[in-house]
């Protein structure tokens, strides 16, 4: 983040707060109205359920070999090639929250790729299982998991249909700012929701994708790309079998 | 003449006894060392990684949680089903349910990332996690089985023995059934995701719980110098051989039910056919050595009536069930997930792949480590407390020796 961006986001915050001081002083009611408008959400006020953020991923589009996403991912989240740490884990239990999935039909061969990630469910295993609510999910869909309450069971990762979690097998030093990790807990992808928080209005995955293969968005916004997008083509949920009602949608699988 | 079981501590005192417990002194200290090595650098030292994330502790750690609601199986045969002959055997049933049960969660508990964070476990509980159900179920069990075992032991108290052992029967049914539903439930693997895990996991529990106890029992009797009669290992022996016919119909029903999908035939050929490791495992681990040679043994005609061959079958047993716990729970992840049906899967992070997983020599002291706790426990508390009959003579405890009433004998030896 710019330092630019960083002072836009403190002259918005500080102004809204001290509008919103304003009018809770004066009209309780109308700052609920005026604060629902704005594009970044002030961090005293809790997530909602009007927004529903995920992402539309177009297998046709997504380019074979191609793997910015992946580092998109793992600078903005300071994990992998982001990242000085994890230099002792072997290759299996390096975390990987975003990886690209090659898929060949059996019967024609035909092959595509596409990038796999936490698929952000509705009804998400992962927090079904989580003996004690470290993994959760917020009120706008994005799955997460709280590192000051995860004791690193791992149930999540014999839950998780797909295989999204990562178990960090030592200590790390080398970690963002805005994306805690730790030794012993377990993490994955966030879609990013330090960005969505700040307002940013997308992933670094979506950034990174010069294919568009990639689009985030709020699914329950009828007017946003994302629905658009959705309304006009079919998609498909991984295991939509599992009735996990993903907020991750894909075309072209 | 009535003849009356009496209880008392061992004495103790030898040479070999002070042997014995430091050597399981010994053996827990190491697992602890092993857990410092693998908490202080973190578990890349360990085999487990992002995808088999359960390793050998896990193995070594549910094999004991279940083997120790079937330890206290024992006990409830007199107390629950009214068998007399079983009563003076449920005090160290009880103990060593007890010990098991601590033993395993000892190895669970330091295997996770962060066990410094027990008090978050066992504070932060989400209702609809079955972990969390279990984190309900092992206190209430350590206690049904504390207050049995004073039940049993104060004489006052004698008269409620019967409540407080088909309370912890019922309890010990419902922890095995938690234990089975922590695979039973996830639905995203081929080799869970089946409701008989858990009744599974209950019969299994009985064949291991008791193949444990045969041993016990033979080496408290033998090294402590008090008298066990043929009679008890014949009855313990001939139930075994009931428990171990019950593992080997469940295992069959468990494979057939997931053959008959298609879709969980590459599981099965995995395991049945396939799978390197996990194959071997099935079958000579788990269905040879567990089940068909010790079942051979014990209904043998020559070989039954030896003690030396119903260790050896019992010893079979237990090998046999940290097999099937490996084939379970490690060839459960080895086998990629259906993610993609109808693909083949290829990525960076094992995709479509069987994943390999070679347990390190830390996951098993530690695991080492959770058995030598239970049995540790258990030769210091015989010295304790009495808690193994002075004597399991054919005299005490069998019905028809020269016992003219046999109904009589039953009620006087209890």
């Amino acid at each position: 983040m710019s330092d630019q961006k960083i002072d836009q986001y403190r002259r918005e915050f500080l102004g809204k707060t001290s509008a919103a001081a304003a009018t809770g002083a004066i009209a309780p009611g109308v700052m609920l109205m005026s604060v629902g408008q704005a594009q970044a959400r002030p961090l005293d006020e809790a997530v909602s359920s009007a927004n529903r953020w995920g992402l539309l991923i177009d297998s046709n589009k997504c380019a074979d070999g191609c793997s910015d996403c992946v580092k998109a991912c793992e600078s903005e989240n300071a994990w992998g090639s982001g990242s000085s740490d994890e230099q002792k884990s072997d290759a299996a239990q390096k975390a990987q929250w975003i990886r690209t999935v090659t898929l060949k039909n059996k019967l024609t061969e035909k092959e595509h790729q596409l990038p796999m990630m936490c698929q952000h469910c509705e009804h998400p295993p992962c927090v079904d299982v989580c003996p004690t609510g470290a993994s959760f999910k917020r009120a706008d869909g994005i799955v997460l998991v709280d590192k000051h309450i995860c004791i690193g069971c791992r149930y999540c990762m014999m839950a998780c249909p797909y295989k999204a979690r990562s178990f960090i097998h030592e200590e790390l030093n080398d970690q963002a700012p805005d994306v805690p990790r730790g030794k012993g807990t377990v993490e994955s992808c966030t879609l990013c929701v330090h960005k969505i928080d700040r307002g940013d209005g997308s992933t670094a995955c979506a950034d990174a994708c010069q294919h568009k293969a990639i689009i985030f968005g709020d699914l329950n916004d009828p007017n946003s790309e994302i629905a658009q997008e959705m309304k006009k083509h079919a998609t498909t949920q991984i295991r939509a079998d599992l009735n996990l009602n993903t907020g991750v949608r894909y075309r072209g699988i | 003449m009535k003849p009356v079981v009496h209880y008392s501590a061992i004495e103790g005192r030898s040479l070999a006894y002070w042997g014995l417990l430091g050597t399981f002194g010994l053996l827990l200290l190491l697992g602890l060392g092993a857990v410092w090595v693998m908490e202080h650098n973190g578990h890349y030292v360990t085999g487990m990684n992002n995808h088999i994330v359960w390793g050998m502790p896990h193995v070594f750690a549910v094999f004991m949680i279940i083997a120790a609601s079937g330890i206290l199986n024992v006990a409830s045969i007199a107390s629950v089903f009214g068998k007399k002959m079983y009563k003076p055997l449920s005090r160290l049933s009880a103990l060593m349910a007890f010990a098991f049960l601590a033993g395993g969660l000892m190895v669970l508990m330091l295997d996770l990332g962060r066990p410094d964070r027990l008090v978050i476990a066992a504070t932060y509980l989400n209702p609809k996690s079955v972990f969390a159900w279990n984190i309900l179920l092992y206190p209430g069990f350590f206690a049904a089985v504390l207050v049995y075992v004073w039940f049993m032991m104060e004489k006052r108290m004698n008269q409620y023995s019967h409540q407080a052992g088909l309370f912890a029967f019922v309890w010990r049914l419902l922890l095995t059934t938690g234990t089975g539903s922590i695979f039973g439930f996830v639905i995203a693997r081929n080799g869970y995701d089946a409701a008989v895990l858990a009744p599974m996991f209950i019969i299994m529990s009985f064949g291991f719980g008791l193949a444990i106890y045969i041993l016990s029992l033979m080496a408290t009797c033998r090294w402590s110098g008090r008298e066990l009669g043929d009679s008890v290992v014949r009855q313990l022996k001939n139930l075994l051989g009931v428990f171990i016919a019950a593992m080997f119909y469940f295992v069959f029903v468990f494979h057939l039910t997931s053959l008959y999908g298609t879709e969980n035939h590459g599981f099965e050929a995995f395991i049945l056919m396939d799978g390197g490791i996990y194959t071997q495992m099935f079958w000579i681990g788990w269905v040879v050595i567990g089940l068909l040679l010790p079942l051979g043994i014990v209904y043998h005609p020559s070989m039954s009536k030896s003690r030396a061959w119903i260790g050896i079958a019992s010893a079979m047993v237990i090998v046999g069930g940290l097999a099937s716990m490996y084939v379970i729970i490690i060839g459960g992840q080895a086998y990629p997930m259906p993610i993609f049906p109808g693909f083949e899967v290829s990525s960076s992070f094992g995709d479509g792949q069987v994943i390999s997983y070679a347990p390190s020599i830390w996951e098993i002291g530690l695991g080492i480590g959770g058995i030598a706790l239970a049995l540790a426990m258990t030769t210091f508390a015989v010295k304790v407390l009495p808690f193994v009959p002075d004597s399991l003579s054919d005299e005490l405890m069998d019905p028809h020796y020269k016992a003219p009433e046999p109904e009589e004998a039953e009620a006087e030896a209890a």
